[in-house]
């Protein structure tokens, strides 16, 4: 955009109001453009704007991620993405409507760990399968998710933690964001891995839970860094690990779970590109190779960097690669599940 | 003191800042932070006034225009779409019955009969009076006590926040204006409601019938719609076409009279009070705040049987509330960097997506941000009256067309409106079953005011209730045990003896007449 001049008022260029407009126009023809609807040719797939379905409410982290995406495929494919937010029932609700609509490459989801994962362990009666439902496209950024305790807990890193948690379990609250949210699936995770049974006390998603961690009603909870961050660097808040393979640079004093000798909890949630079941093979490619330039893109990285987020490598970013995350993450879930018992 | 000044300044020169733009030969000085103020308290205004669309569905849509945005702008305009809402939602309230926001269910008791007087105009005038004032003292609160307000505000834990929605309800036992009974029985009633969905423990479906589109409960607009909106098309079918019309009296006069700014005064000064506490409670909000308002306004009042039949007190001092609220919530936001509503929470999303990561240190990372946000929602409420005072005139002329083209345009736009909240069908049809409820209801004298609030309280109640509980690992006493909890229970306790006095009282007087 403009620069600053040398009295120190911004000095725009004409440019910079020539593309407000231009954002404006654009917005305003990407949804004219749904009164005209011609055949359309695979090969020219898109013709008309996609709409890509995101489960939870607009400004959480995968809505966040998806817009970013969505912002970069939106010019590199010549057509408006219009990010629909469907909520409820822990993602499962925009997920069958995914799985309904037509497969003609102009609906997608954003999937992720707890819709297309955990929620098979989570709803018995659970409208659709993730793994034969849905055609997979490719990963898109995961959150990495830490170990969080309110300011004054006693343990001072997370050896101590450890075996404070395991010595005084029934006598901790532990708080989440919801039955099937990514603090839920994650810390119930690490209570089994540490074999122990906290009392979870639920909340209405992360921002009441995080409130209550901040005002010390709570002892400790699992949440994904970009809630984390501002709270651990206004050290309203403690961190004790992360649970990604290597240290984060948003956070490079966290250590790892591996670091801390808990190897196993591997904590990020990943979300990635879904097609409903059916959708034709050319089209699966082409949004394939945009998500995998989207990727590899220096404002996209840069934006999804300052999140926290951590962007997968080339070789994670295939369809197969994907479609076998889903599968032994569904066992995963249904293993740490299942092993949590009825919740109290 | 002196800090306090430097800052407001340093924010109003953001406010203010002059963009250069070079058209041709001059360089044209243009502040386009004022001017995407003024752009979201418009949008806002109309999404307001629009039945159902709310903000945080506007807030949302918009969310992809304000990516060229530079941030500063991007959250000046979306921070006025939210507070023009405020504003609108008050203008379908008095004039339709139909509230265009939550928080301006209670607009509506006594709005939408000075209506009916033919007192319109200085129904509205007094709403926007009342938001401004509350507006600028709220702003003034944000600037000066933000930091301290968030730390009282992280003292409410579930047990306060539990006795606080006890308050809540005994407030609701006073709203009623009719048999005390009746309005219990409602507040059950939407209490009862209020519980459908999934249960937050454990996930399961409560009262859902299978049905997925009611795993998350029933939402808020719908109730609201179905119950004001379509029964009160339905009632006025079905009375004679003279009756029909929404003006009963000839249209007198614009503007407030002296007397009614005299009264209406006091409820301003104390509808602001409340709001600005309540609006800093993470979760409580602008709805509560306006409940509230009545209810303190009602039980001042030398003559409160007026309320209900067109008080100017029942007017002012909720639409204060509300708006003292809408600005005191973005205390937690601000300071905290957690949003304590849906609407903050996308403002927290507009701002990770700006690169700019709220949190307790952008009051001092960020000063221009921070800064800059406060002055502009001063400048938004002075825009938003400069918008509103004169559209006075032009809505209460809506109220002249003939109710036979005016019921349409009301039905399209309220099922539109609620059909963009979720983009669901099956909302609709909820609302269309809480028509049918609410025309029952109507012609059995309940009134349905006091069901919505138990409506809204009922989550809070019961998932703070748990909370506690399970925190506490099941011991009651924690209620009273917390000061704070204690202190808002007795006050409880203390309301709901002086709301019975009256009928002790009376019953004493039958049996000494005996």
């Amino acid at each position: 955009m403009g620069h600053n001049s040398s009295n120190g008022r911004y000095k725009a260029k004409g440019g910079d109001l020539m593309s407000l407009f231009r954002f404006i126009a654009g917005a305003i023809a990407g949804v004219a453009s749904f009164a005209v609807q011609p055949a359309f040719a695979q090969s020219d797939y898109p013709t008309r704007p996609v709409t890509l379905i995101v489960p939870f409410a607009a400004g959480g982290p995968t809505d966040v991620i998806s817009r970013i995406v969505g912002d970069y495929l939106s010019r590199s494919l010549g057509q408006q993405i219009i990010i629909e937010n469907v909520v409820g029932a822990g993602g499962t609700t925009a997920s069958t409507r995914a799985k309904n609509a037509a497969p003609d490459g102009y609906t997608l989801i954003t999937g992720h760990m707890g819709t297309h994962a955990a929620s098979v362990a989570l709803y018995p009666n659970l409208a659709y399968n993730p793994s034969t439902d849905f055609e997979p496209i490719s990963i898109l950024a995961g959150t990495p998710v830490l170990i969080l305790a309110k300011k004054d807990f006693p343990p001072k890193d997370a050896k101590e933690f450890v075996a404070y948690v395991k010595a005084n379990a029934d006598k901790l609250n532990m708080a989440h964001a919801g039955v099937g949210s990514v603090s839920y699936t994650t810390c119930l995770a690490l209570n089994h891995i540490l074999k122990v049974k906290p009392v979870t006390v639920p909340f209405n998603g992360t921002g009441p839970a995080m409130n209550a961690l901040v005002g010390g009603q709570v002892d400790y909870m699992c949440d994904q860094i970009v809630n984390a961050v501002p709270q651990i660097n206004g050290g309203t808040i403690k961190v004790y690990a992360i649970g990604t393979p290597e240290r984060n640079p948003a956070l490079p004093n966290v250590p790892t779970a591996k670091e801390v000798g808990m190897p196993e909890w591997e904590a990020s949630a990943w979300n990635a590109l879904f097609a409903p079941k059916g959708t034709p093979k050319p089209i699966l490619d082409k949004l394939n190779a945009a998500v995998v330039k989207a990727l590899d893109d220096e404002t996209v990285r840069k934006r999804l960097l300052e999140l926290g987020s951590e962007i997968p490598t080339k070789e994670r970013r295939t369809p197969q690669a994907l479609a076998d995350l889903v599968k032994s993450e569904v066992t995963r879930w249904s293993i740490v599940i299942k092993a949590a018992g009825p919740s109290n | 003191m002196y800090d306090l000044l430097a800052n407001l300044a340093l924010g109003f020169g953001v406010v203010f800042q002059f963009t250069y733009f070079d058209l041709g030969p001059f360089a044209v000085p243009i502040p386009m932070n004022v001017v995407f103020c003024l752009m979201g308290a418009l949008v806002g205004t109309l999404i307001g006034v629009l039945p159902g669309v709310g903000s945080v569905a506007t807030i949302a849509m918009l969310l992809p225009i304000t990516f060229g945005l530079p941030p500063v702008g991007a959250l000046i305009m979306l921070a006025g779409i939210y507070y023009g809402a405020q504003y609108g939602g008050s203008t379908t309230s008095i004039l339709v019955n139909i509230p265009g926001e939550a928080t301006s269910v209670v607009t509506t008791l006594d709005g939408h009969q000075m209506a009916r007087q033919g007192r319109a105009g200085p129904a509205l005038a007094i709403a926007a009076i009342g938001s401004f004032f509350a507006g600028c003292v709220s702003t003034v609160l944000v600037a000066a006590l933000g930091a301290p307000l968030t730390s009282i505000a992280l003292k409410f834990g579930p047990a306060e926040y539990f006795s606080l929605m006890v308050l809540g309800l005994i407030f609701a036992v006073v709203l009623a204006k009719g048999s005390l009974i009746k309005a219990i029985g409602m507040i059950l009633a939407g209490l009862l409601m209020s519980m459908v969905g999934s249960d937050l423990e454990s996930g399961v479906g409560r009262m859902t019938f299978g049905i997925p589109e009611l795993s998350d409960g029933i939402g808020f607009v719908v109730v609201a719609m179905g119950v004001f909106g379509f029964a009160e098309i339905v009632r006025n079918l079905e009375a004679s076409p003279e009756s029909r019309e929404v003006l009963h009296t000839k249209i007198t006069g614009l503007m407030p009279t002296r007397a009614d700014l005299k009264a209406a005064t006091p409820a301003i000064l104390r509808g602001t009070t409340i709001g600005s506490i309540i609006g800093i409670l993470p979760g409580a909000g602008a709805v509560i705040a306006s409940f509230a308002a009545y209810t303190v306004e009602k039980r001042v009042s030398k003559h409160p049987e007026r309320f209900g039949r067109g008080a100017i007190e029942g007017v002012a001092g909720p639409e204060s509330a509300n708006n003292a609220a809408a600005q005191t919530s973005f205390i937690p936001l601000l300071t905290l960097g957690i949003p304590p509503n849906a609407v903050m929470a996308l403002m927290v999303g507009a701002m990770t997506i700006h690169g700019i990561v709220p949190g307790p240190q952008v009051m001092t990372k960020q000063p221009d941000l921070f800064w800059g946000m406060i002055a502009s929602m001063w400048v938004g409420n002075l825009m938003l009256v400069v918008i509103n005072l004169p559209l006075v005139g032009v809505w209460v002329s809506l109220l002249r067309v003939p109710y036979r083209l005016l019921y349409p345009s009301i039905l399209v736009f309220c099922s539109i409106g609620i059909y963009s909240i979720n983009n669901s069908p099956f909302d609709v049809i909820i609302a269309a079953a809480f028509g049918v409820v609410g025309y029952w209801l109507i012609k059995h004298d309940f009134e349905p005011a006091p069901m919505l609030l138990g409506f809204v309280l009922g989550p809070l109640m019961e998932e703070n209730l748990r909370r506690a509980m399970l925190i506490a690992r099941g011991d009651v006493t924690v209620f009273m045990t917390r000061p704070i909890s204690a202190g808002l229970l007795l006050t409880a306790a203390f309301l709901l003896v002086l709301a019975m006095l009256p009928m002790l009282r009376k019953r004493r007087e039958e049996v000494f007449v005996e």
